[in-house]
């Protein structure tokens, strides 16, 4: 297949399988987030975190354990140190590279629980109506109420420090939001046409949930949670940095900065460079959510 | 007064540039003239386009749209913003969309007067009044303090024409006017703009679907398809249209009068799309 | 088919309460097409979706085919039985399912077993070929997507079809390719239509007898010969014939 017929088979108007038709629809939101340049900065910055992550082995010039106290507190651009190093000597640039494993690995697991949760509660809660829909929404409320760094604090305070566990505090106070979207976009949902219509044809709950709401809620939350994973990514680091979520010698970039934090004064690139990593991939997940916002928002598409 | 000559719009797409009008002239003067058409004719867009409300990527081009000494094209959005709503007004399919609903309708009033008048608030406030009354409005002083949800469809657009009329506009576009409201309020909320056109001596371009209320309401049709300009002719002899189009169109309508199987169906020719706009 | 008795339809409580639909009586006969005509918020629609149970609160009493409706909730032999084509066809089509998708459930959920047969078939039937089946809604046009509506209505091999507006929404030429569709299959078939629209025209072209709605009562009941006659009593209905003339 050429390349001209393989785009017009992608753009056709006409699938002719399903397969097809999904692949289409796939493109198509493919080319309208392409032209989002912010939105493709934004997932490039994330590629190259995942690649890091991937092959962090292979770029890591050093051991990101190996200490060496005589070099400790090496400026930026030293000679076999780009980044300089840290209090005890172990390499910055290593330690940052193996640090973005632990922050996709919390990412994702968050990411994973917190809307998943979120989409079951908000959808049954705003489905059912009823005492269900009060139950579900007053234990959401309780939720929300706390501040979400205590809220983890005191999670990761009973379930123990670590960064299993941070991911869990922080997935327990991330899903109330995700609830209150799918509910929302449930309570329009449900009272359309295509939803009585369904109804009409002796669909029950289950599948009308599953089936038919799930998969556009789905785009909305899709779209917070990246937009969310910046406030993910500080949650960790904040954790980290208080202690309660990886603990040394783990290059977390949290921890890291926390490290230090002592030598701001005098080497501040120790503190700085993590931050900046932090920066840069919370930025990039808010570029990539923003265009997401537009190619996947089910009101402005398909009209 | 508003004189268009070759107009098109245009909207990039995923497989290249499509053209929803296609090159199209006409003129008004102090006239009622109705552009028919079905959805995708590009009947809404020539409205939009004469006051350059086409949203990018969308863009116009056109050899001239001249309102009296200006050419409408090549103003500056400054410029343009001052001839919109107060030289060239439009009142759009559903009021509401295009009422504010967190402010009541007599503020919304006063504010659209005190725009274009300087005047104190309690004569914006009598001229409200005055508004609602011209478009026949009983209780005025209730409706100044209702908010845009508390009034029935056919009011609010009603509304809608009292404050498109304030500033005293040369010309009207009234872009489906009556679609969202029932054929009984349709007939009121005609007639009243129809008054009002004619009394003020104002330009009015109705944009609609329904032949027959435009047949009843305008002096002349000019009938869209395709992005084109068809056919051009009295509104009351529009029955007597010789275009296909429009005679498919209105041979499509079911009529109370007759009993028939099955009603007669357009059969679109693609040659239609073909030839070079009518100018009228 | 159907027999609907002193049907109130009414939203909302206390002081909130508005009442749809006030002490309705109708009767439909099998095989007959039947209409009902109001301006909107006459209580017309409201009385289809009382009959499908998407109306929340009704009392009176309905009873289809002999057996009688009770509740919201309704049963697979009364889908199998009754079913609904929506207003606008922009809405009453899921936007992330295809075609296909839409009709092999609605297959699967009637218990029919030969999915793939039965969907060119029912494609056929409205008029469509097997091109539109792998289409999303965004990729049809207004007639279009009201055609795959009607197929899925047919799905079930319903005895009757409720008619919601199913061309108010449509231009005028495809509202006659519609109606014309419509008119084919009630033959075929032998099916009881309801259908509720503000036109009387489109009323009186597809239907044999029109109950006029008005402030949710039947304020006439008119066999459609006779309002072509110009036939009737009612003010509000001579109003009604009046403004379709013109």
């Amino acid at each position: 297949m050429s390349e001209q017929t393989l785009l017009n088979w992608l753009l056709t108007d006409e699938p002719t399988s399903r397969r097809h038709a999904r692949l289409t629809r796939f493109y198509q939101g493919w080319l309208a987030l392409r032209a989002n340049t912010l939105a493709m900065l934004g997932l490039s910055i994330l590629i190259v975190l995942t690649l890091m992550a991937i092959l962090a082995p292979v770029l890591a010039p050093h051991d990101p354990f190996v200490q060496n106290l005589g070099n400790r507190l090496q400026p930026l651009g030293s000679t076999d140190h780009l980044l300089g190093t840290d209090s005890l000597g172990r390499d910055i640039l290593s330690r940052l590279i193996y640090g973005s494993r632990i922050t996709l690995y919390i990412v994702a697991l968050v990411a994973l629980i917190a809307p998943i949760a979120g989409l079951l509660v908000g959808t049954v809660s705003g489905y059912a109506g009823g005492w269900v829909d009060v139950i579900l929404m007053r234990i959401t409320d309780v939720f929300l109420a706390f501040p979400r760094l205590v809220l983890a604090l005191a999670f990761v305070a009973v379930l123990g420090a670590g960064i299993e566990n941070a991911v869990i505090a922080i997935s327990l106070t991330a899903w109330p939001p995700y609830a209150r979207i799918a509910r929302a976009e449930t309570l329009t949902i449900r009272s359309s046409d295509y939803i009585s219509a369904i109804r009409l044809q002796g669909a029950k709950p289950l599948r009308i949930i599953t089936k038919h709401i799930w998969p556009l809620c789905m785009s909305s939350l899709i779209v917070r949670v990246t937009l969310d994973m910046a406030g993910i990514i500080l949650a960790a680091a904040g954790l980290g940095f208080l202690g309660l979520g990886a603990q040394p010698p783990s290059p977390e970039w949290g921890a890291m900065i926390s490290e230090g934090r002592r030598f701001i004064l005098d080497s501040w690139w120790v503190a700085t460079i993590p931050g900046l990593a932090i920066f840069t991939v919370s930025l990039a997940f808010n570029l990539l959510g923003d265009g997401l916002r537009d190619v996947l928002d089910p009101k402005s598409r398909g009209q | 007064m508003l004189s268009v000559k070759n107009l098109w719009v245009k909207f990039p797409t995923n497989k290249g540039l499509f053209d929803a009008v296609r090159g199209i002239s006409f003129s008004l003067g102090r006239e009622r003239l109705g552009i028919v058409g079905e959805s995708g004719s590009g009947k809404s867009m020539t409205g939009r386009a004469i006051l350059r409300l086409i949203r990018p990527p969308g863009f116009i081009m056109a050899e001239y749209v001249k309102f009296g000494e200006d050419n409408l094209i090549d103003l500056d959005e400054s410029k343009m913003r001052s001839i919109r709503g107060r030289r060239i007004s439009m009142v759009m399919q559903d009021p509401k969309f295009s009422l504010n609903p967190v402010m009541t309708i007599g503020a919304q009033i006063i504010e659209a007067y005190r725009q274009h008048n300087d005047v104190p608030k309690r004569v914006a406030y009598q001229k409200a009044i005055e508004m609602l009354d011209a478009v026949l409005i009983r209780d005025t002083e209730r409706v100044l303090r209702a908010y845009p949800h508390e009034v029935s469809g056919g009011m609010g657009q009603r509304i809608m024409i009292a404050m498109m009329l304030i500033p005293n506009p040369d010309i009207l576009i009234a872009d489906e006017p009556t679609s969202a409201l029932d054929v009984s309020v349709q007939k009121q909320v005609m007639s009243i703009l129809d008054g009002l056109v004619t009394r003020r001596g104002m330009g009015l371009i109705l944009i609609s679907h329904d032949l027959n209320l435009v047949s009843q309401f305008c002096d002349r049709v000019l009938i869209m398809y395709a992005g084109r300009i068809v056919e051009v002719c009295d509104a009351g002899a529009l029955h007597q249209a010789r275009h296909p189009y429009t005679q498919g169109l209105l041979n499509s309508l079911p009529r109370l009068t007759e009993k028939t199987r099955h009603l007669s169906v357009l059969q679109r020719d693609p040659a239609w799309a073909q030839p070079d706009s009518v100018t009228s | 088919m159907l027999n609907v008795t002193k049907l109130n339809v009414w939203f909302g409580h206390g002081r909130d309460r508005v009442d749809a639909v006030k002490s309705v009586d109708l009767t439909v006969e099998k095989g007959e097409s039947f209409g009902l005509v109001g301006e909107s918020g006459s209580g017309k629609s409201t009385i289809l979706r009382a009959i499908t149970g998407l109306a929340p609160h009704w009392s009176g009493a309905m009873v289809i085919d002999g057996s009688k409706i009770v509740g919201t909730s309704r049963d697979r032999v009364f889908f199998r039985k009754v079913q609904m084509v929506f207003q606008d066809p922009y809405a009453s089509l899921h936007p992330r399912h295809t075609v296909d998708q839409v009709l092999s459930e609605t297959l699967y959920l009637h218990g029919i077993t030969d999915i793939e047969s039965n969907i060119l078939r029912l494609l056929d039937n409205v008029g469509l070929t097997a091109r539109f089946r792998f289409r999303y809604p965004h990729q049809l046009s207004g007639g279009q997507r009201q055609r795959v509506a009607i197929a899925r209505a047919l799905a079930g091999r319903p005895d009757m079809l409720l008619l919601d507006e199913p061309t108010s929404a449509l231009d005028v030429s495809v509202q006659a390719e519609i109606l014309n569709l419509l008119t084919d299959l009630r033959n075929e078939r032998h099916l009881t239509y309801i259908m509720v629209s503000h036109n009387l025209a489109v009323v009186a072209h597809m239907c044999d007898r029109v109950a006029v709605m008005r402030h949710g009562e039947i304020v006439e009941l008119i066999k459609v010969d006779q309002l072509r006659l110009g036939h009737a009593h009612h003010p509000y209905v001579k109003e009604l014939l009046e403004s379709t003339y013109g």
